[in-house]
């Protein structure tokens, strides 16, 4: 894609000289087509199988917090229950309601589907491998995300039940809840970054302090912050534990998806997964230095590789987060996001404003810069906190 | 180049027109989605790409939201179809809204000028949008700011009406 890859390792290179070798033959208009075709192929294989193999990951890893085996009985070591899972979906009863809104509950499982894949087109899995290459591509990554709350909308609705409507408001409560402080914790990074090119953000964090320590936005004090608040939020968007309220499948049997079944209700779970595994990619892409190497000797390694490791690794924070926490109630789940992450997000903002203004400054004046945007990382972050339980009563609890 | 734009052109106003003529309110309100998502895709076509996907994330994100919202919050019935205008007062008044909007609409498509003179284009980084609305627009950005944070404190101080508090809600 770009011009100078004379010097760089062969692996480096090596997915555009395959996907090159395989339309060198085509004719030009012809072969842009095929390119982006190919692409988009690879991106449904790749994530359609971390999908399959995430799944069974999540069970693996719960049963090993829980102490048990988890699914081991398909193939070895239960590597084939994804594929099981796969096919039982598929052969079950598809039941629509008698009186759903048939066009519609049709539409939002390939609506909730296609909006989340397309958030994939935006992040840059290496170097040279950025599917889709815009100047405004967080805005586009944010944009495409927030148009899934429609279809969420669109399956309560259409399913012409009660409780499927009342949990879909209630899904989309927390969904736009949630969105602000995930927008407001981006823009401190585009703030630094000057750019909202997704990829101009990745090489904004190029380059090692004293030869050692990266340039990541997450090590930074606003970055360390708009991290955690991006994190959380991230959590509480893709519907995963402790905010899965709009599921709950102990208590709510499944919220806006009661009337879907078969595989339209695996449709909506594979564009969960989909939503989760973007969000940590451009929570990467953000913050951890995309598919930058942490360190200098250990850029042999090929850029996608970081980018992938980088990925599964927050994708397992996910999953012990998820073993780990109780889940929120309603109350404490909007007070959160009101209370704590919107405001301490608009301080991050101010912080990382400093930051960029105090850019050249140098010598002891450096420590002043460092010990100004911690206290404005920690300082509300406690004062905050401290006040996030007040004005609720003292908690009793009851035996059954 | 010209049979996208017929076909976005097409999308948009095929999809207003249906979410004007259809009775259930819901599913107009998803009509008008798609007529904004064809806004949206003829910002795309003319190359502004900052305007178009802000147009996705604000009205196909949050304004078609405060829609469902609205229509939902208020409706009396769940199959109630959008009233139809019963009196002949009503349908003039009607008229009359939409011919006052289409004056103002026209008005201010008259008074701008329009170059129909080929010219580079000019090149709108983000940087620029930022400076341009801090800089010459700022007075109306600060207008749009206020009017909105009013509109949110309205909306805190309707929701928190304590005078309809029902004794049942209380621990």
């Amino acid at each position: 894609m770009s011009a100078p890859l004379i010097a760089e390792p062969l692996l480096e290179r090596a997915p555009l000289i395959a996907r090159d070798w395989l339309t060198h033959a085509l004719p030009e208009p012809l072969r842009w087509i095929a390119n982006s075709l190919i692409t988009i192929v690879v991106l449904l294989t790749v994530f359609g199988l971390l999908f399959a193999f995430l799944t069974l990951a999540e069970r693996k890893v719960l049963g090993r917090v829980q102490n048990r085996p988890g699914p081991n009985r398909t193939g070895w070591a239960g590597l084939l229950q994804p594929f099981a899972d796969g096919i039982k979906m598929l052969t079950k009863e598809d039941i629509v309601p008698r009186t759903a809104d048939r066009v519609l509950h049709f539409l939002a499982p390939v609506a909730i589907l296609g909006f989340s894949f397309l958030t994939f087109a935006v992040i840059p899995y290496g170097r040279h491998l950025v599917p889709v290459e815009l100047d405004a591509g967080i805005l586009y990554f944010f944009a495409a995300g927030s148009a899934t709350e429609l279809s969420i909308f669109m399956a309560g609705w259409s399913s012409h039940n009660k409780y499927a409507l009342v949990a879909a408001m209630r899904a989309l409560a927390q969904l736009i809840s949630y969105e602000l402080p995930l927008l407001l914790s981006a823009v401190p990074v585009v703030l630094a970054a000057g750019t909202l090119s997704a990829s101009g953000i990745v090489e904004a964090q190029a380059g090692y302090k004293w030869g050692l320590v990266p340039h990541w936005h997450v090590l930074t004090p606003w970055g360390a912050a708009s991290f955690a608040v991006f994190f959380i939020s991230a959590l509480s968007e893709s519907n995963r534990s402790p905010f899965d309220l709009p599921e709950a499948e102990s208590e709510l049997i499944a919220g806006h998806l009661t009337e879907y079944s078969g595989f339209k209700y695996a449709l909506f779970f594979m564009a969960e997964y989909f939503g989760m595994c973007a969000l940590c990619g451009m929570a990467v892409t953000l913050f951890l230095g995309g598919w930058q190497a942490p360190l200098p000797a250990l850029e042999f390694i090929p850029s996608y590789a970081w980018f992938s490791a980088k990925l599964l690794a927050l994708l397992l924070v996910f999953i012990w987060v998820r073993a780990t926490l109780p889940r929120l109630r309603m109350d404490q789940l909007t007070r959160f996001a009101w209370k704590f992450l919107v405001p301490l997000a608009l301080v991050n903002l101010g912080a990382s404003a400093f930051w960029s203004l105090t850019f050249a400054w140098t010598g002891p004046m450096q420590a002043v810069r460092w010990a100004v945007s911690l206290a404005l990382a920690v300082g509300p972050f406690l004062l905050l906190g401290l006040r996030l339980g007040s004005g609720i009563g003292k908690r009793t609890y009851r035996c059954a | 180049m010209n049979a996208a734009l017929a076909i976005i052109a097409l999308v948009t106003v095929g999809s207003a027109a249906a979410a004007m003529l259809g009775r259930n309110l819901l599913r107009s309100i998803l009509m008008l989605a798609v007529s904004w998502a064809g806004a949206a895709a003829f910002y795309l076509w003319a190359g502004a790409q900052f305007v178009a996907f802000a147009q996705v994330l604000v009205y196909l994100g949050a304004i078609s939201m405060v829609a469902l919202f609205a229509v939902l919050l208020t409706r009396q019935s769940r199959d109630e179809p959008a009233a139809a205008p019963a009196a002949r007062r009503r349908g003039v008044l009607a008229v009359a809204a939409a011919a006052a909007v289409a004056a103002v609409l026209l008005w201010a498509v008259k008074k701008t000028p329009l170059p129909v003179a080929w010219r580079p284009v000019p090149s709108t980084t983000v940087r620029e949008l930022g400076a341009q609305l801090m800089g010459r627009h700022g007075a109306a950005l600060l207008v749009v700011g206020v009017l909105l944070t009013i509109a949110l404190i309205g909306g805190v101080v309707l929701a928190s009406d304590r005078a309809y508090e029902k004794p049942e809600d209380k621990p």
